[in-house]
């Protein structure tokens, strides 16, 4: 294993590497693929943290941990609210905010605040030849020449390896309560997600849970706003069951965060993004063991015996990840992608990694 | 600002073009005599013009892609137009083009609401989007000055922002999937009604490409319910610096408005000039918006107003009812036609670190004496995105250089101080060649790497974004190609 000091270094090394490489955050979410590893976890530390402009700068190693203690301190927040892979993983390790961004990874807030994708302003990283680039910067509002941030933000590292990067964050909401619906098949509850999220009540989590066969949503501001919504919602979703509004909400959202409902289950565990009415039908075509639906419905989190392909049932659009494979199951990680944008992916990939070095095979 | 100069080979070929052409499109959706194609020879960068060899408006993506694929076999350059509305000549044609205008294809393919999208044909104008929705209580959120006119095929192409994107995002947040046509013909879809991509994010790239990756014909977008209500309050400051320190204030203390709209001296004393919107004579001027029901509206508005009086404000005017809230935003929203009225001006785009907004426009006002150009400044402050207006006379010989020069610096200066060239209305040819101040040549080369793998042979709105010099030949050799 490789930890490079500095982005200089990294980039030494990459541009010397002979053969193919591992690229490593906090290695929370049990990647293993051929090839030596290369951790970014000497890339550390924040470089610029403006409270008044919402906009942090950090080496690509830096544990989120840390940034969000260093945003608590000043009442902001990481919004996109990114899971935490080692209770579900069943990993150790210190999830990296570089990891967050290559992977793209986005909690339940995903819905009303938006992905990962969305709070990247910039990157710096360093391409499959060695070579230190940037894209982007600092500020809200930047259209100069192509977003190569977006297309970083999710690239796994096959791109390139994040070294730095920027975002932007958002003020911690003074408070938070939880509309929850109770006694709600499949059906109801996702129509009770869409309720909320077509209100005008701008709702940050919408989650269904399927074995307990209750929705909750989820509402943040000002106390005086959040009660006032709290009331609003409680009338339009108390025709389809029996309601109660949590205040004390704080582990549940983490549970739905970080799947908690499935952690410690054998079995594999797919997340499947599909249009969040589509999960009605999809659900019981699957054969899950278990599921828990966020964003909505949009997102299905569903533990399915180890080894069945999962996405041979997937009669809607949409994609599947295999997030953790049990022992013997041997499946894509990533969802196959139709042949014109595999065409172009790879296209990508042979300018960017013209050896095929970074990362080889974990997107396809 | 300087073109590449019309291929002859490429003009040759314009009877087979049209004769091509005319096998894939009625005869209606062919422009190509020369007093026709005039309307097509500038967008709303009205100092640059040029008709193109023809122009097309097909109605399906499959025109679409029967035109781009003749194109493509006979190396000719296509120029994409949604509205021809961009500020940064997104939309200019050379001679030697053909512009490919999806004004026609303005349908509504698909309202959603138990999900929250819509599906449209890219020539339907940003405004109708949500005019399609709002009797049911929706809207799009990204809304850029010129929405009743732009296009979404253009808000895609430039990644258009708005006032209100300090809460809601610009285009690409509100972007779910699209139908494109490549440069060879061929018709590819990513994304949908679900969320993110399931390989990499090239609905992310594409967003903001201004037209060189591919043609996008059809877009879902987000959709979201309206709030109950909305309200401004407009607050008066006797320098600039205290009303930067009074937007960081409020952004600090957790209030997220929708908008925080600037303006100073110049600006203020144009617009209630022009709208008699019953403005104080000050520095600077804050336009705070916040939504909500209508206690949330009064509880946002408490508290913005706490914070604006520590920072000792001329005036504090809060819209007690809808009228009053009109005319807090008539003035602003009259900035341009305010402008317009005084003198030609020239529009800029860039964004800033909002921390270093005084220094910026102490250094625009020095360089605005050094020029003797007038400048007025109004922007989305809450996102640091500014709008200098360059005031110049277009009939006088040498002002547009020099308002060019002037508009230059003050682009550079953004750069300097950690932000970029342009905040929302994309590169074109505007800020074309002041790409390699914001980035370096590998950068930049990065960049061109992505066109090669969309558009090999560099058709398709070729003579953009990229200073030409590090384009020349990628250019050359994919017409060469054809």
């Amino acid at each position: 294993m490789t930890h490079p000091q500095s982005e200089a270094e990294l980039a030494d090394f990459i541009a010397g590497a002979k053969g193919p490489l591992q690229i490593q955050g906090g290695n929370t979410r049990g990647v293993v693929l051929d090839g030596d590893v290369v951790s970014t976890r000497g890339l550390s530390g924040v470089t610029l943290y403006e409270p008044g402009a919402l906009t942090l700068v950090v080496q690509a190693g830096t544990p989120v941990a840390e940034v969000e203690a260093l945003l608590a301190s000043e009442n902001q927040q990481l919004a996109f609210e990114p899971m935490d892979h080692r209770l579900l993983m069943h990993t150790q390790g210190e999830p990296t905010m570089g990891g967050v961004f290559a992977a793209n990874i986005s909690g339940p807030r995903r819905i009303q605040a938006g992905a990962a994708r969305d709070f990247l302003l910039g990157v710096r990283f360093v391409d499959g030849q060695g070579q230190v680039l940037r894209n982007g910067g600092r500020v809200m509002k930047n259209v100069t020449g192509y977003d190569l941030v977006k297309l970083m933000a999710g690239a796994h590292g096959t791109l390139g390896v994040l070294s730095e990067v920027s975002l932007k964050v958002l003020p911690t909401p003074e408070t938070t309560a939880t509309v929850t619906v109770r006694d709600l098949d499949l059906a109801k509850g996702i129509a009770a997600l869409s309720a909320a999220l077509g209100s005008p009540f701008d709702v940050t989590g919408a989650s269904y849970d399927p074995q307990v066969r209750t929705a909750y949503v989820r509402l943040q501001g000002f106390e005086a706003s959040v009660r006032y919504r709290a009331e609003a919602l409680t009338k339009i979703l108390g025709q389809l069951g029996s309601v109660e509004v949590l205040t004390d909400c704080a582990d549940l959202w983490r549970g739905i965060r970080d799947v908690a409902s499935l952690a410690g289950q054998p079995g594999d565990v797919w997340r499947i993004s599909v249009k969040p009415t589509d999960a009605v039908a999809l659900i019981p075509a699957l054969g899950a063991t278990q599921v828990l639906c966020d964003w909505g419905g949009g997102l299905i989190w569903a533990l399915m015996p180890a080894g069945r392909d999962l996405r041979a049932s997937m009669t809607v659009p949409g994609h599947a990840t295999l997030v953790r494979a049990a022992e013997g199951t041997v499946l894509p990680r990533h969802h196959p992608e139709p042949a014109p944008l595999a065409r172009l992916a790879a296209g990508l990939r042979a300018q960017f990694d013209p050896r095929g070095i970074l990362n080889p095979g974990l997107m396809g | 600002m300087e073109m590449p100069p019309p291929n002859a080979a490429i003009l040759a070929q314009k009877a087979e073009l049209l004769r091509q052409l005319g096998r894939v499109l009625p005869a209606d959706a062919i422009i190509s005599d020369l007093a026709e194609t005039r309307a097509y020879e500038c967008d709303a960068l009205t100092a640059y013009r040029c008709p193109p060899m023809l122009a097309v408006l097909p109605r399906t993506t499959q025109e679409v892609s029967a035109v781009l694929r003749i194109c493509h076999a006979m190396g000719v350059p296509v120029v994409p137009r949604g509205a021809g509305t961009s500020l940064a000549g997104g939309a200019l044609p050379t001679a030697d083009c053909v512009i490919l205008g999806v004004a026609r294809m303005n349908e509504v393919l698909d309202t959603d609401y138990d999900n929250r999208v819509i599906r449209v044909q890219t020539g339907r104008t940003n405004l109708s989007v949500s005019g399609a929705v709002e009797e049911d209580g929706f809207f799009y959120a990204p809304d850029p000055s010129s929405q009743l006119a732009c296009a979404i095929a253009g808000n895609i192409a430039m990644n258009s922002g708005g006032a209100h994107c300090l809460k809601y995002g610009v285009t690409t947040n509100n972007l779910l999937g699209v139908t494109m046509v490549m440069m060879d013909g061929s018709v590819i879809e990513i994304g949908g009604a679900h969320l993110d991509a399931a390989g990499l994010d090239l609905l992310g790239v594409i967003c903001g490409s201004e037209g060189q990756l591919g043609v996008v014909t059809e877009a879902t977008l987000r959709i979201l319910h309206k709030p109950e209500g909305a309200r401004p309050v407009m607050i008066a400051f006797d320098s600039n610096e205290v009303a930067g320190a009074c937007v960081s204030d409020i952004i600090k203390a957790g209030v997220l408005p929708v908008a925080i709209e600037f303006m100073d001296r110049p600006c203020i004393e144009a617009c209630e000039a022009f709208a008699k919107a019953g403005y104080p004579m000050c520095e600077a001027l804050l336009i705070v918006e916040v939504e909500g029901s209508e206690a949330e509206i009064a509880h946002q508005l408490h508290l913005i107003a706490e914070i604006a009086r520590r920072h000792d404000p001329v005036e504090l005017r809060e819209a007690a009812d809808a009228e009053e809230a009109a005319r807090i935003w008539l003035g602003r929203k009259s900035a341009f036609g305010a402008m317009g009225q005084i003198n030609d001006y020239m529009c800029l785009d860039g964004t800033i670190p909002v921390t270093e907004l005084p220094l910026v426009l102490r250094r625009i006002g020095e360089m605005s004496e050094a020029f003797g150009l007038k400048v007025a400044n109004v922007f989305h402050a809450g996102d640091g995105n500014m709008h200098p207006l360059i005031l110049f006379d277009a009939n006088k010989p040498g002002d547009l250089e020099r308002c060019e020069a002037f508009g230059a610096e003050i682009l550079k200066l953004c750069v300097e101080v950690g932000g970029c060239l342009t905040g929302e209305h994309g590169v074109g040819i505007e800020k074309r060649d002041l790409m390699l101040h914001q980035y370096g040549a590998a950068d930049i080369e990065a960049q061109l790497r992505v066109k090669d793998v969309f558009d090999p042979t560099w058709l398709l709105n070729p003579a953009k974004v990229f200073p030409l010099s590090t384009t020349e030949s990628r250019r050359t050799a994919g017409i060469a190609a054809a």
